[in-house]
């Protein structure tokens, strides 16, 4: 892995003191760099923010969290992690679409997987995921199979699983996509609660702009071949009132970014807009 | 875990095809239909065994013919998955031994016979030998199938949660992921190995399949079929064995 590690300590700059993340001009090629699929992305992530990563389906916004995490190693730039202030040792934890459980292990044996191999007791592990499944409200599900759940429930094991090792960044990759609207909307509701006890810094990535809106203190828009930051924006306190003219404003900018329309401001190709 | 019904009628069904086979071939034998020297009716098989038995030649043949079987069986099924895992999983050794697998695999363990007796003997080494090779390819393939199929996102699911390595793909990931092809392949082994037993021990090797030729030269029919139903008995307790070991395993899979 040729990320650059833990910074906090030797960086003097004191601005950058609350940033969990920063990605320095990254950028991503399959082929030896004849062609990218993600090129120049700047980005610095606060402490304590839920930020949205939103874009076109198949843009490269998974591969971007595939990054960060150190999975994927970027072609170009670097990715700067804080050290991990968990006792785990871990600094990042990833929830995937389709919440990609190991069949062959019960729900709690699956939040233990980040766990194993730490030097950890087997009670110790037993208690920190049920911990994370009470979190969830999963407790009682621990010691059944994954085929014995639901989609939603699935997808919660999944966030129990990613909060067990303690991360100090959550990366999620459309974790409510396939879900229906309704489980979707009670997880969105779930994983605000989760969000303001915790106060995890989250990455979360979707496609869909109202998710967004409610999840998100901040929203990031990549897009285009290659894909960057195309638009930054900052939203206001929730809840929000989707038929207010601001806000409307602010998705009609999102859709037309997401199209790949070059943005008509001042600042071309980077919208920032503080406080809507 | 209690019978239901339906599993209960199906045990009595079969209980009943069991009987219908017993009692047409007791009948056919009475009724003269088949001269009694070309097949034995099952009335006379008892008496056959009792003699057998009370010589202490049944209880030899299955104490050598366990031995070659649960050798070959052993090292067969150990050799095989180990192979079929690792060519599953390193894309490089794959490639390497792909030629090597073409040559061998459709050569048959009985084909090895002249080989097992030149470099082992006519012992329990050679038999082994035989047994293994069957059971090799069987294990080689559900092993090597099992890992191509697991979904690959589980490896990176692995890796995300600090098990990126070699071991921790292996341990993590790997062999519960191809358990149940693992064990598939080890039942139908299990089949196989009985097979291949008789034929390992049809050139003299000591065992169930040696004394079913000798009864065979001696036109001792009844001891023939004696013997094929030991062996039947023989399998159906190795395979229920099995099934109770995997319901142990793979009680994931409900």
């Amino acid at each position: 892995m040729d990320m650059a590690m833990p910074e906090t300590g030797t960086r003097s700059d004191s601005s950058t003191d609350n940033t969990m993340v920063r990605l320095s001009d990254i950028g991503l090629s399959h082929d030896r760099g004849r062609s990218f699929v993600l090129r120049g992305v700047d980005l610095d992530i606060d402490k304590g923010q839920f930020v949205a990563l939103l874009g076109p389906s198949g843009v490269g916004k998974s591969t971007l969290l595939r990054v960060i995490m150190g999975l994927t190693p970027p072609s170009e730039g670097t990715v700067t992690l804080t050290a991990p202030e968990s006792p785990l040792g871990r600094s990042t934890a990833l929830v995937f679409q389709d919440a990609k459980l190991m069949p062959w292990r019960t729900v709690r044996q699956n939040v233990e997987l980040g766990l194993e191999g730490i030097g950890l007791s087997r009670a110790d592990r037993h208690a920190r995921a049920l911990a994370s499944l009470e979190l969830v409200g999963l407790a009682d599900r621990a010691d059944r199979w994954p085929r014995q759940l639901s989609g939603g429930q699935r997808q919660r094991v999944g966030v129990a699983r990613a909060l067990t090792v303690e991360p100090d960044l959550l990366l999620m990759d459309e974790p409510f996509g396939a879900l229906d609207a309704i489980t979707r909307s009670g997880l969105q509701d779930e994983l605000l609660r989760i969000w303001a006890q915790t106060h995890k810094t989250v990455l979360f990535v979707t496609h869909d702009i109202d998710e967004a809106l409610i999840l998100a203190d901040r929203i990031i828009v990549l897009s285009g071949h290659p894909a960057s930051v195309r638009g930054d924006f900052m939203v206001g306190p929730r809840p929000r009132d989707r038929s207010s003219p601001a806000l409307q404003a602010l998705v009609e900018r999102l859709k037309a970014l997401i199209a790949g329309e070059p943005d008509p401001g001042e600042r071309p190709a980077y919208w920032q807009a503080s406080e809507i | 875990m209690k019978p239901d019904r339906k599993s209960l009628i199906r045990l009595g069904l079969g209980a009943v095809g069991l009987g219908l086979l017993f009692g047409v071939w007791e009948a056919v034998v009475r009724l003269g239909w088949v001269p009694a020297g070309l097949l034995p009716a099952p009335s006379s098989l008892g008496p056959a065994w009792l003699d057998e038995v009370r010589n202490g030649a049944w209880q030899t043949a299955i104490r050598d013919s366990l031995t070659h079987y649960l050798l070959g069986l052993v090292i067969g099924t150990v050799l095989g998955a180990l192979v079929g895992l690792l060519c599953g999983a390193v894309g490089a050794l794959d490639a390497l031994l792909a030629g090597v697998v073409r040559v061998l695999r459709p050569i048959p363990g009985l084909a090895w016979v002249p080989f097992a007796i030149l470099w082992f003997g006519l012992n329990t080494a050679g038999a082994t030998f035989v047994i293994a090779i069957s059971v090799f390819w069987i294990n080689f393939y559900a092993a090597y199938g099992a890992v191509q199929s697991i979904d690959p996102d589980l490896y990176e699911v692995a890796a995300a949660f600090g098990h990126g390595g070699f071991a921790g793909r292996l341990m993590k990931v790997v062999l519960p992921a191809s358990a149940p092809g693992l064990l598939a392949g080890l039942r139908t082994g299990l089949g196989q190995a009985w097979m291949s037993v008789v034929a390992a021990e049809l050139f003299g090797v000591p065992g169930i399949g040696a004394r079913m030729m000798q009864a065979s030269s001696l036109l001792a029919t009844d001891l023939v079929v004696v013997y094929m139903l030991t062996m039947a008995l023989l399998y159906a307790l190795t395979d229920m064995l099995f099934m109770v070991v995997r319901r142990r395993l793979l009680g994931w899979q409900g």
